[in-house]
């Protein structure tokens, strides 16, 4: 419990995060300072303006008329976590929904995410790190508010009950909370709240509406892009073509004189200009030369990466499984298949482009934007002001979308470089084009994989060898151990019952710059393994479903989903001409899945009709949400089955917008059949798994529609 | 120079070059940010508003082309029979995710509604594929459109 107890103390603690060996360099510390109880930089996130209130721990806020407060301390982003996270706090605070207010939590101790380390939204984690210590919150604030009631009424707290966000006593005597924070606020903390039986939750595991939908339905939503400032200058900024190439001169002449132009000023990455409006800034950037030093990646291509790839898949790897003797297993084999699957560089592109607005002045900043790493954002603000990180403030807005992008903070350390430069409060915004050619790209990856079957068909043995960049070598260098990144390694392991297994993992640095993106390796592995498994299937000429299932006999729950999943795609069924399924499964983030898509082929075109899935994720917060994060990353995966890949000429990344780096659009996006498992096992993350599971799933509907088996994504038939 | 139009039944008058978008207009100069910045090369829909009634991107509309018109955004929307219902069959099917094309998509899901009251599943497709969402809202932005509609789809 002492997680929970340090997490909810009244004293807010202040956390800093001081980048070491340069801006990205071998790791970040995280450090604590005491900061006085008034929270100054307690940001509102409109429609719930900042209440003024007494706080009974970090999570709840009440005013003294009755306005109940939750702060949420995770970036929302589009999955939800504005409205789940508060659920949690709601249900043992006794407040209901529509009486609940949100607030986005500043960059604090309390709010760092203990999965992680640090105030970041990622990993499908929000929940499933909240899920006991955000009621265990709420319950703790509310036992102070019944307890400041029964001092004031001088009756045993025992007697008195909390409901509707009143307390009411023995007697039936009733108080608001309002009444009684600020008496409550001044309490210690009960330790060890007793926490509500799931049978009783009121709120958590009902499908409530999301708080956040009125403002986003009505254009209120305050995004990063719609910041503004007193005083705000707009910058717009030009980068090296070349990822990695940084500025040497400039000549600006031009420019300057355009309407509304106020500076030109050179940054580290690049040059802005700096007016009076973004499209003002925007064209006189177009004048304005600049020459560059292109540095290391001038000469890069996608034919040079790939074979450098190759080069560094045919190496034996570190070794992250071992089970029982491959080379043993593989001498008793009756046959042998080996496959090879290859995935491109991505592009996270979230809607909103990259944008950050930046207040720097002699002993402050202010940070105002959107982002889904606080601490860093904070750091590095820091670090790139000149300041001390306690003299940042960051309001994180609402994100327009994040998919791992947002982890990065690149654009907060150019907002503050040019509000340093110039001097006044400015907001930076890319273009779409700058957010396209200057991502951290979803790695690329090269798997081969080899199994003896023996006279059955059943494989004896499974050599698992995956090569590619790593995110975690560049951002968190210290979970790199011994040629191992865990966040190159998830469902990596297959769930398949063979006796003898290895696995093997090659870092291998393209010089291209990548990032975790939606569903992280995942993507990478269970595309390999689950069309692999498919080939298994095909080899030993069963059926792929009946195949998975007498290898998952240890696995209830992924039995379940299969068998659901099967069901209700009438798996078996004949289908109309032309039609085809396939199916896989995956375990990710504590979530079992099991997903069948129906798809055509037409004129070498693949179509996606219907994609059932059936999920089991342990206790659901909110099955609403948690149903449209699985119909988001069907459409989310699709757009990379499809159509995803970056590549690259002359060290350019060669893609620039929607036209040439497609994405799934309303007349492509298939029917969904959804279910998912009632259960009280603890919960699994739904953000991020079902991304990975659509590329395996309609690639081997593709193979049994046309009997072509495409190891390569996006899907392209010969 | 400036130039007059008339933004959600308000006239307002902007001294921006004739040739400055008329979403950059409606954003930096009229602050109304409802409206997005997603491409601005009419590829992704974030920035549809309604010039004199029809569905355009913002994006590369000029505004000399908007003057002397009336423009209406996302900030207006509810000052319209479809418009309201289009927003409340967004509520009651909690379309949005991040939300940040959504402005769009209601924009685009409001002049389809006004020019065909019972659209069926490809007239959707038709009107409404020109948005894009990366959270991937398309299911129920179908199922929002039909219930305004009153009509089913597939």
């Amino acid at each position: 419990m002492s997680t929970i107890q340090d997490r909810s103390r009244r004293q807010f603690l202040k956390t800093s995060v001081v980048a070491t060996g340069g801006l990205f360099g071998s790791g970040l510390i995280v450090g604590c300072a005491v900061m006085p109880s008034q929270d100054r930089a307690m940001a509102a996130l409109r429609p719930s303006a900042t209440a003024p209130g007494a706080m009974p721990n970090a999570w709840v806020k009440v005013g003294a008329d009755n306005t109940v407060s939750i702060i949420c301390a995770r970036s929302e982003m589009g999955q939800g976590v504005f409205t789940s996270m508060p659920m949690l706090v709601a249900e043992e605070l006794e407040v209901p929904l529509d009486k609940v207010r949100v607030e986005m939590a500043p960059a604090r101790e309390p709010y760092i995410n203990t999965m992680l380390g640090g105030q970041i939204t990622g990993g499908s984690t929000s929940v499933r790190e909240a899920y006991e210590p955000l009621r265990v919150a709420g319950a703790q604030a509310r036992m102070m508010l019944v307890a400041a009631a029964a001092q004031q009424w001088k009756v045993d707290a025992s007697t008195c009950r909390a409901e509707n966000a009143m307390v009411i006593g023995p007697a039936g005597q009733k108080v608001s909370y309002g009444e009684v924070a600020e008496a409550a606020s001044k309490l210690e903390p009960p330790k060890s709240p007793k926490l509500k039986d799931a049978s009783a939750f009121k709120i958590v595991g009902k499908p409530v509406t999301r708080l956040d939908t009125p403002s986003k339905v009505d254009g209120s939503a305050e995004f990063g892009i719609d910041v503004k400032l007193p005083g705000m200058l707009y910058a717009a900024l030009a980068q090296c073509p070349v990822l990695g190439g940084k500025p040497i001169s400039f000549e600006a002449e031009q420019a300057m004189a355009m309407p509304g132009v106020k500076h030109v000023v050179q940054i580290s990455d690049g040059v802005a200009v700096v007016a009076d409006t973004w499209w003002r800034a925007h064209k006189a950037l177009e004048t304005v030369t600049i020459k560059w030093d292109e540095g290391a990646n001038a000469s890069l291509d996608s034919a040079q990466i790939d074979a450098s790839l190759q080069a560094a898949a045919a190496k034996p790897g570190a070794v992250f499984r071992k089970l029982g003797d491959v080379d043993a297993g593989m001498k008793s084999a009756a046959r042998k298949v080996e496959a090879t699957y290859q995935l491109p560089f991505l592009s996270h592109s979230p809607m909103e482009p990259m944008n950050f607005t930046a207040d720097v002045r002699k002993d402050s900043v202010l940070i105002y934007g959107p982002t889904q790493f606080q601490q860093l954002a904070v750091g590095l603000a820091a670090a790139t002001a000149g300041v001390k990180p306690e003299q940042v403030t960051l309001r994180t807005t609402f994100l327009g979308g994040g998919f791992g992008r947002r982890i990065d903070a690149d654009f907060i350390v150019q907002a503050v470089e040019i509000s340093k430069a110039v001097g006044a409060p400015v907001k930076l915004v890319w273009s779409r084009e700058d957010d396209m050619k200057h991502d951290f790209y979803r790695p690329i990856s090269l798997t081969k994989i080899t199994s003896g079957l023996d006279a059955q068909g059943r494989p004896l043995t499974y050599s698992y060898h995956t090569s590619g960049p790593s995110v975690t070598q560049r951002i968190f260098a210290g979970l790199v151990k011994d040629g191992l990144d865990p966040l190159m390694l998830e469902a990596a392991v297959i769930p398949y019952d063979i006796p003898n297994q290895l696995g093997q993992v090659v870092i291998h640095d393209t010089g291209l710059r990548v990032g975790y993106w939606r569903s992280v390796s995942h993507a990478l592995n269970v595309f390999a393994n689950e069309s692999f498994i498919d080939e298994l299937a095909v080899a030993a000429g069963k059926d792929p479903l009946e195949y998975r299932r007498s290898l998952l006999a240890k696995e209830p729950r992924y039995l379940h989903v299969l068998a659901i999943a099967a069901e209700r795609s009438g798996w078996g069924q004949p289908l109309a001409a032309g039609r085809a399924r396939g199916v896989a499964v995956m375990e990710g983030y504590g979530t079992y899945l099991a997903m069948v898509p129906e798809i055509s082929v037409q004129g070498g075109e693949i179509t996606v009709h219907k994609v059932t899935i059936a999920g089991d994720l342990g206790s659901m917060v909110n099955p609403n949400i948690v149903e449209q994060q699985i119909q988001s990353s069907v459409v989310f995966g699709l757009s990379a089955v499809l159509f995803g890949e970056i590549t690259l000429k002359d060290g350019v990344v060669e893609q620039s917008n929607f036209h040439d780096y497609k994405v799934v659009r309303m007349n492509q996006s298939p029917l969904m059949d959804i279910t998912l498992v009632p259960s009280s096992e603890k919960p699994g993350g739904i953000g991020e798994p079902v991304t990975a599971l659509i590329g395996p799933a309609v690639a081997n509907a593709v193979y049994a529609g046309t009997g072509q088996r495409l190891r390569k994504l996006p899907l392209r038939l010969a | 120079m400036s130039t007059s139009l008339k933004i959600n039944g308000t006239t307002v008058t902007v001294d921006a070059e004739p040739d400055t978008p008329l979403l950059w207009v409606i954003r930096d100069e009229v602050g109304l940010t409802g409206t997005k910045f997603g491409c601005g090369k009419a590829l992704c829909g974030a920035c549809t508003v309604h010039l004199d009634g029809t569905p355009v991107r913002s994006c590369q509309t000029p505004l000399s082309a908007a003057a002397g018109k009336n423009v209406s955004t996302i900030e207006s929307v509810s000052s319209t029979e479809v418009g309201r219902k289009i927003q409340a069959a967004w509520i009651a099917h909690d379309v949005p995710q991040c939300g940040y094309c959504q402005s769009g998509q209601i924009m685009s899901a409001v002049a389809l509604l006004a020019a065909k009251p019972s659209p069926t599943d490809s007239e959707i497709d038709q009107a409404m594929s020109g948005n894009i969402c990366r959270c991937g809202t398309y299911p129920r932005i179908r199922a929002a459109i039909h219930s305004a509609a009153g009509t089913k789809g597939a």
